[in-house]
């Protein structure tokens, strides 16, 4: 994906989730691409209904939860919940 | 594609204050859902922080004093009775050593999974940070992040707050309730403390407060350098 973003210019989003992998992928999208927007938006509310949190990383040391997928961003995370142990 | 657009509105309105806040909105603003789940619990800020430190040093005092007392009367009342305040003084000693050991605790090394994961979580938890946080987490196993409320050493399963003028630490043990590679158990306290900092703490259970010299000799090897640099940071 890297190859596509530098050899066309074009920003490609994702959509990531912290797992026993170490993360997946579940969607990426282009402003412009409709379809896979479309698809990013399915999987990010199917993530949240799974009970994940989705995080926006907004430079070093600010953090920020979005309920809804912020199609600009560049990077959306999703997490489990913390407690205290 | 009305789905997407409405979302892209919503995102787009959320960046924008997440931008215009640099990171206060998301902290001062934005609260940690998680919170919802210790609802008793007061949110802390830094009076709170200060409070339950002196609380914590008066209950161990509380704990200690006594013992003292106990093991003076004793060689007092009677010389032949030193083992007796013997006893008592490794009592006023130990109880408060025990409180420092449980809270070094917290940043001890949990179990490894594969290494795959374990390295692809790494280049994810790399990303997030900067250069200086990443050297260390490479030496000590724990990511330096400061905040408002000090300087805070994010680990696998917990996390230490040195506190402004780095005089007193605060150990919290907080978890994710997953089995994941070390990195992303890090990379989730360390987003959730981006969030909101007040509210990690909250949701966070306080597991010792004191003095970091007393926390350092309860410290794993690697992590003492760690404990180090945020001390230095804090007092900064």
């Amino acid at each position: 994906m890297e190859d596509l973003t530098a050899s066309e210019g074009v920003i490609v989003a994702r959509l990531i989730r912290m797992d026993q992998t170490g993360h997946s992928t579940l969607a990426e999208w282009t402003r412009d691409d409709a379809a896979a927007t479309e698809a990013a938006v399915a999987a990010f509310r199917e993530q949240l209904d799974q009970g994940y949190y989705a995080v926006v990383s907004t430079g070093e040391g600010h953090a920020e939860q979005v309920r809804e997928l912020p199609l600009d961003a560049d990077l959306v995370i999703l997490r489990r919940p913390i407690a205290g142990g | 594609m009305s789905t997407a657009d409405a979302a892209a509105g919503a995102g787009g309105a959320t960046r924008a204050a997440g931008a215009a806040g640099t990171g206060g909105a998301a902290r001062g603003g934005a609260v940690l859902p998680e919170t919802a789940a210790v609802y008793w619990r007061p949110r802390l800020d830094a009076e709170r922080l200060r409070r339950r430190g002196w609380a914590w040093t008066a209950t161990s005092l509380a704990h200690c004093v006594p013992f003292m007392a106990t093991a003076v009367l004793m060689l007092a009342l009677e010389p032949l009775a030193f083992p007796v305040a013997a006893i008592a003084v490794v009592h006023a000693w130990g109880i408060p050593a025990l409180y420092a050991n449980r809270g070094a605790g917290v940043v001890r090394a949990r179990r490894r999974v594969g290494a795959g994961p374990e390295r692809i979580a790494l280049g994810l938890l790399g990303d997030l940070v900067g250069h200086e946080a990443r050297a260390l987490h490479a030496r000590t196993g724990l990511m330096l992040e400061r905040g408002t409320l000090g300087v805070w050493l994010v680990g696998e399963a917990g996390a230490l707050l040195v506190r402004p003028g780095g005089r007193r630490v605060d150990c919290w043990c907080v978890r994710v309730d997953a089995d994941l590679p070390s990195a992303d158990r890090t990379a989730h306290l360390l987003l959730a403390l981006r969030e909101d900092e007040a509210g990690f703490a909250t949701v966070a259970n306080l597991a010792f407060s004191g003095a970091p010299w007393r926390l350092r000799r309860r410290l794993p090897a690697e992590r003492r350098p760690a404990l180090q640099v945020a001390v230095a940071a804090a007092r900064a």
